[in-house]
């Protein structure tokens, strides 16, 4: 296996609305084929009728930005790249029969095939881009719906394969980074209200009760009854008002405890730079405490675009992608601060 | 055992999945399983629906014979059955839910609040859905012109109805 080449996601370009608090926006909506059954009830045969039908619908002009790639001729390492990059789901990756991605250019679009649904069209932005990124798998939905009859019933839209997805099949997300939230413990009385407001939150959890990056992900949490607009309008909403929390809970930090703060944010840097072995999780902590210092103007040598790269990079997957060849758990956490150093290096040059 | 997943280390955890009714195994080693967890931010809903079905079954169950006749209701398209379908959480193909409708129903409102689709609606069934939509509107407010005894605007209304319900029936949407 050669070295490979690590394309950028638009979502990792570091560019956008509220990058402070809010790392991407996505969207999804799930659509089937009329009189196809759904992909793990089907047969091998009737999987790749879908894909030959999405296929053919997408052989319109405006997807000459798009390629695709089917799970079958991708490798493994290559497909677990791309769900480490957020465009594909691990159950594409790792289950699906007659699996197939059409992935625009700048992978801010991703069309999957034949994953629980028939269609899964994704559109991932960087920043608060909810509406953005709706508009686009809007598009793209109307563009394949002209060549695809899709499954509709009236009273309850588009159907699904779970019935959690009927109604729009919208799913919509933010990830955000909650560090001050995080750390002055608040984050618990904000998470646990989302339930209320038809939202659901999660975190990772490491060995401890610690959110590992200090990232959350909120996402809607029912797709039939409300609009899409409706659905997107509320999680955009819910989501200024955590990002107002978290301000004003680093504004507090600042005032209070400015010089840790900015050390804790540089002696990250420091490990980022120097380590010679790094797990990923403790790797995911470094980050957000840089990026933390970063946002808050107390640290550079960074910027967005190279912390969003650092998140996917130390990934197991694209961490052996990057090295060309397979690796034991030790041996990448020898490559994992090896990676980071290229990043941040490259960064010195260009900056 | 060697981790399935490096294949270099010691596999200490043991993971099973049930998918689709297939129960999967998967030994890893504690790294691995660590990894495979971190940042796999896939989109699941965050209560078990296995639950949520159990206990809409075993509501219905109370002491009936109604339930049973329930779990045996089949998508006469894909051939599954309701009882199938409680038992994997997922449906078929887009004719179970005509098939299993008197119990999706509750299902949905469960889950969603509602039973009723507010959002979008592809190009081929706009016109005759909009007309529908449209029907319901008019016919809520001339319900309400009658409780409030406005009932010259109510016979607009009513003709109004009527005029679209023709549009309706009489093809050409
Ligand atoms: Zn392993
Ligand atoms: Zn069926």
């Amino acid at each position: 296996m050669a070295q490979s080449k690590f394309t950028l996601s638009r979502w990792m370009e570091g560019n956008g609305p509220e990058l402070g608090t809010v790392i991407s926006s996505r969207v999804r909506v799930a659509r089937n084929i009329e009189g196809l059954p759904f992909p793990y009830l089907a047969s091998a045969e009737q999987n790749r009728t879908v894909l030959e039908k999405v296929i053919a619908a997408a052989g319109q002009e405006a997807f000459r930005d798009f390629t695709w790639k089917t799970m079958e001729e991708l490798q493994p390492l290559e497909k677990q790249v791309l769900v480490e990059k957020h465009l594909i789901s691990p159950f594409l990756a790792r289950e699906a029969d007659h699996g197939a991605v059409l992935l625009r250019r700048d992978e801010a679009i991703s069309v999957m095939v034949n994953e629980e649904d028939h269609l899964r069209i994704q559109a991932i932005m960087p920043g608060l881009q909810l509406e953005e990124a709706w508009m686009e798998a809007d598009r793209y939905d109307d563009l394949l719906e002209a060549g695809i009859n899709y499954a509709f019933d009236e009273h309850c839209g588009y159907l699904t394969a779970c019935p959690t997805n009927f109604g729009t099949g919208l799913r919509a997300s933010v990830m955000l980074h909650l560090p001050a939230l995080i750390m002055t413990k608040q984050i618990n009385r904000i998470l646990s209200a989302l339930s209320q407001v038809g939202l659901t939150a999660r975190g990772l959890y490491g060995e401890g009760t610690d959110i590992i990056g200090n990232l959350v992900q909120v996402s809607n949490q029912i797709t039939l009854g409300q609009s899409e607009e409706e659905i997107l309008r509320n999680l955009g909403s819910i989501t200024r008002q955590i990002i107002e929390h978290e301000q004003n809970a680093r504004q507090a930090l600042l005032n209070e405890n400015r010089a840790q703060i900015a050390d804790r944010a540089w002696r990250a840097l420091g490990l980022l730079k120097y380590a010679q072995m790094m797990n990923s999780q403790e790797a995911m902590q470094l980050i957000s405490d840089v990026r933390l210092g970063f946002d808050l103007g107390l640290i550079k040598g960074v910027n967005h675009k190279i912390l969003n790269e650092l998140l996917v990079i130390i990934r197991p997957a694209t961490l052996q992608y990057l090295a060309g060849k397979e690796l034991s758990g030790v041996e990448r956490d020898l490559e994992r601060p090896k990676q980071i150093r290229k990043r941040l290096n490259q960064f010195k040059e260009s900056a | 055992m060697l981790c399935q997943e490096c294949g270099k280390e010691e596999a200490t955890v043991y993971i099973s999945k049930i998918i689709n009714g297939q129960k999967s195994e998967l030994h890893l080693c504690k790294r691995c399983a660590r990894e495979r967890e971190e940042l796999d931010f896939t989109f699941q809903p965050q209560f078990s629906l296995h639950n949520l079905f159990g206990t809409l079954l075993n509501e219905s169950m109370r002491g009936s014979r109604e339930a049973l006749r329930a779990a045996k209701l089949q998508c006469p398209d894909c051939g599954l059955t309701f009882a199938q379908f409680s038992q994997i959480g997922r449906l078929g193909c887009s004719n179970c839910y005509g098939a299993f409708q008197e119990k999706l129903i509750p299902l949905l409102r469960r889950i969603h609040g509602s039973t009723r689709h507010g959002g979008k609606v592809p190009r081929r069934s706009q016109s005759s859905v909009r007309l529908k939509r449209e029907l319901e509107r008019l016919k809520e407010e001339m319900q309400q012109r009658v409780r409030s005894e406005e009932f010259e605007e109510a016979a607009r209304l009513r003709d109004q109805i009527r005029k679209l319900e023709q549009e309706l029936h009489g093809g050409g949407v």
